[in-house]
């Protein structure tokens, strides 16, 4: 047996932010239309300055969770705390949120200056105040030259742009962004999504983001709280709930993953052919093996001690630019996936090798329908 | 792509249905408002500009033309303040019965005009269910007498009629609206009202101009309100053209007056289009 130094997991990266003040408790929400429940139970910190972002498939009731924060929805039951205030029994014009629409929502009849200029004038500031703030919020998002311009006359990207001066002229608590970047092509959206975390880090607001995109969500987030079907997943930074997924369906929602399905007996877990030492309970268990944590090793390297070792062929391979995805079959039939950085030949027999430590044991996610 | 056979067989029958019976008419009528009729009753194909110098020298029909005017502006008035409110509140807040206040505002289209016109002529008679009413419950003692045969009767049974007419097109434009755009407004700190005033009603304008101009032009042109409820001082335009073409048998100047409605009707159907694509947003 191998002894696992208790300390294989890495690091916990959280940021900053998560230690920092809250600025808004959504408190045991849960939101039914009629029989349908949308969202169960819900309860989440977001602390200032921090960029959260809601991740989940469509219907998991990601949208729902912003609509009540912004207060669009009311929840069945709960409550949204901001500070010492509670938000939900706000109407939307009160609360100190502004939101970033899917389809940006610019006002049509409207020139983009006075889009942005909206929520000012409605607040009745002074002429001159506007005036100035308008013309900051349209240079922080390089939209000056368009100031005078409907917004039909604009692409979807500076149309974004205008949106997200408009929500942030009214310096909010907490900006809502739903998902604001999915009506833009690959490029332009990858552009973005930087200038969008860079933005959020100069004006130091909060952000609530939310995506069906991991991808997305793993390259902005402070942290990432994984929504399933109106249940939260997981909440962690990027990196731990790649690294640590809590729940099989977190593994394989985020990345790639090998789902084994082990029999745990005396510290050593069992999938097909394979065993490794672990560190939890006799009985069935589920581990995630992520594809990069296996290697192909030559069949002349000697066995590392500690490492698992096993042979296969490989069915077959796809190409993801700087790396490969393989498809493994074991002699036992077992079929994992590797992540390889080199070219390996389709049907060729190999040598696979991951450390137990990379086994990470994630609890079975509940059946949902 | 379709061929140039088929294109001509889809796009003739129209065309020859709008030549036969539309264009050709008013070809006519505007032949009709040059020529007179003679002693002897028969049409003279003399061309002359005489029967629009009548149209200016005779009060009778300016008077009759603005208050036709004063008529459908209150028409359409009083519609829209009808229409508005009742396309607002079906549009945002008539929720799951949407429907079926919508088929119940449609209905009274379904019903002749006639009847619509006779029932307000029941109501509004000196027997009529309203009088009968107000003597009953001792308001008045005497029947009222300019509830009927008055301008009253017909700006009141033109409204009836006609604010479907306006309801509509504002309907179709608060429809229009995406909803995200008042939920913006909220957003971004507006109220309830300053969203209505601010948003929703700036981008349904061009509803209220189509359902002002339907109500206008269609209140301008009655002739059967006036007729069985307007009485002598409820006359309207129409009425004389009618009177023009039948007892006074003056086809030429009844044409010459048709012309100058059309013109005038015309005219405002493009101004109304032309404001409608300058406050139509897309």
């Amino acid at each position: 047996m191998v002894a696992i130094p208790p300390s294989t997991a890495e690091p916990v990266l959280d940021t900053s932010a998560v230690t920092q003040k809250t600025l808004l408790s959504i408190r045991n929400v849960a939101k039914h239309f009629g029989k349908n429940v949308v969202l169960r139970n819900i309860s989440l910190d977001i602390a200032e300055g921090e960029f959260l972002t809601i991740l989940g498939e469509s219907g998991s009731g990601k949208t729902t969770l912003l609509r009540i924060v912004a207060g669009f929805e009311s929840a069945t039951s709960g409550e949204v705390w901001m500070g010492d205030e509670r938000l939900d029994q706000q109407p939307p014009y009160r609360r100190r949120v502004n939101t970033v629409f899917q389809h940006y929502a610019l006002f049509p009849h409207l020139t983009v200056q006075e889009n942005v200029g909206y929520g000012l004038r409605v607040a009745k500031r002074p002429v001159a105040e506007i005036k100035t703030r308008v013309e900051d919020a349209l240079a922080t998002v390089k939209m000056t030259a368009y100031a005078k311009v409907k917004p039909s006359k604009i692409s979807g990207g500076q149309q974004q742009r205008v949106a997200l001066a408009r929500a942030l002229v009214n310096r909010p608590n907490l900006l809502l962004l739903d998902e604001p970047l999915s009506a833009l092509d690959a490029n332009l959206r990858r552009q973005m999504q930087l200038e969008l975390k860079s933005l959020q880090r100069e004006v130091g607001i909060s952000f609530v983001f939310v995506t069906h995109d991991q991808e997305e969500a793993m390259v902005m987030s402070d942290r990432i709280a994984l929504l399933r079907s109106g249940d939260l997943e997981q909440v962690a930074a990027p990196r731990e709930i790649y690294s640590r997924p809590a729940t099989a369906y977190v593994a394989q929602f985020i990345g790639h993953t090998n789902l084994l399905e082990a029999e745990v007996r005396g510290g050593i877990a069992r999938c097909s052919s394979l065993s490794w030492p672990v560190q939890v309970a006799d009985g069935p268990a589920l581990f995630s093996l992520r594809p990069e944590n296996i290697v192909v090793v030559s069949p002349a390297t000697p066995v590392v001690s500690g490492r698992v070792r096993v042979r296969g062929r490989v069915v077959n391979q796809a190409f993801h630019g700087a790396t490969e995805l393989i498809r493994v079959q074991c002699a036992d039939g077992l079929v994992v996936v590797v992540r390889t950085p080199s070219s390996v030949a389709c049907h060729a027999e190999v040598e696979l090798e991951f450390s137990p430590a990379d086994a990470v044991p994630v609890r079975k996610s509940a059946e949902r329908n | 792509m379709f061929s140039r056979a088929y294109k001509t067989a889809v796009t003739l029958p129209p065309l020859v249905w709008v030549a036969a019976f539309l264009l050709t008419p008013y070809l006519l009528m505007f032949c009709y408002s040059f020529w007179s009729v003679s002693a002897a009753q028969i049409i003279v194909h003399h061309w002359s500009l005489d029967n629009y110098r009548e149209l200016l020298r005779v009060r009778v029909y300016w008077q009759t033309l603005f208050r036709s005017m004063w008529i459908a502006a209150r028409v359409t008035i009083f519609s829209l303040l009808l229409g508005y409110p009742l396309a607002y509140f079906l549009s945002f807040h008539a929720g799951k019965r949407k429907d079926l206040f919508y088929q119940l505002v449609i209905i009274p289209l379904w019903v002749s005009y006639l009847v619509r016109a006779y029932a307000w002529k029941t109501i509004l008679g000196s027997d009529g269910v309203l009088n009968t009413l107000l003597q009953y419950v001792h308001l008045t003692e005497h029947p009222l007498q300019f509830l009927l045969y008055s301008p009253f009767a017909v700006v009141l049974t033109l409204t009836h009629i006609y604010t479907p007419f306006t309801f509509l097109p504002i309907y179709a434009a608060l429809e229009h609206i995406p909803r995200n755009l008042v939920e913006a407004s909220h957003d971004l700190g507006a109220t309830p009202g300053q969203t209505f005033w601010k948003i929703v009603f700036p981008l349904s304008i061009p509803g209220v101009l189509a359902g002002a101009t339907f109500a206008f032009v269609l209140s301008l042109g009655d002739f059967l309100a006036p007729l069985l409820l307007g009485g002598p001082g409820g006359i309207m335009i129409s009425n004389i053209v009618v009177s023009l073409f039948g007892a006074a048998y003056n086809w030429p100047l009844g044409a010459a007056i048709s012309f100058c409605m059309l013109l005038l009707v015309v005219s405002l159907i493009f101004l109304s289009e032309h404001l409608e694509r300058k406050w139509g947003f897309s």
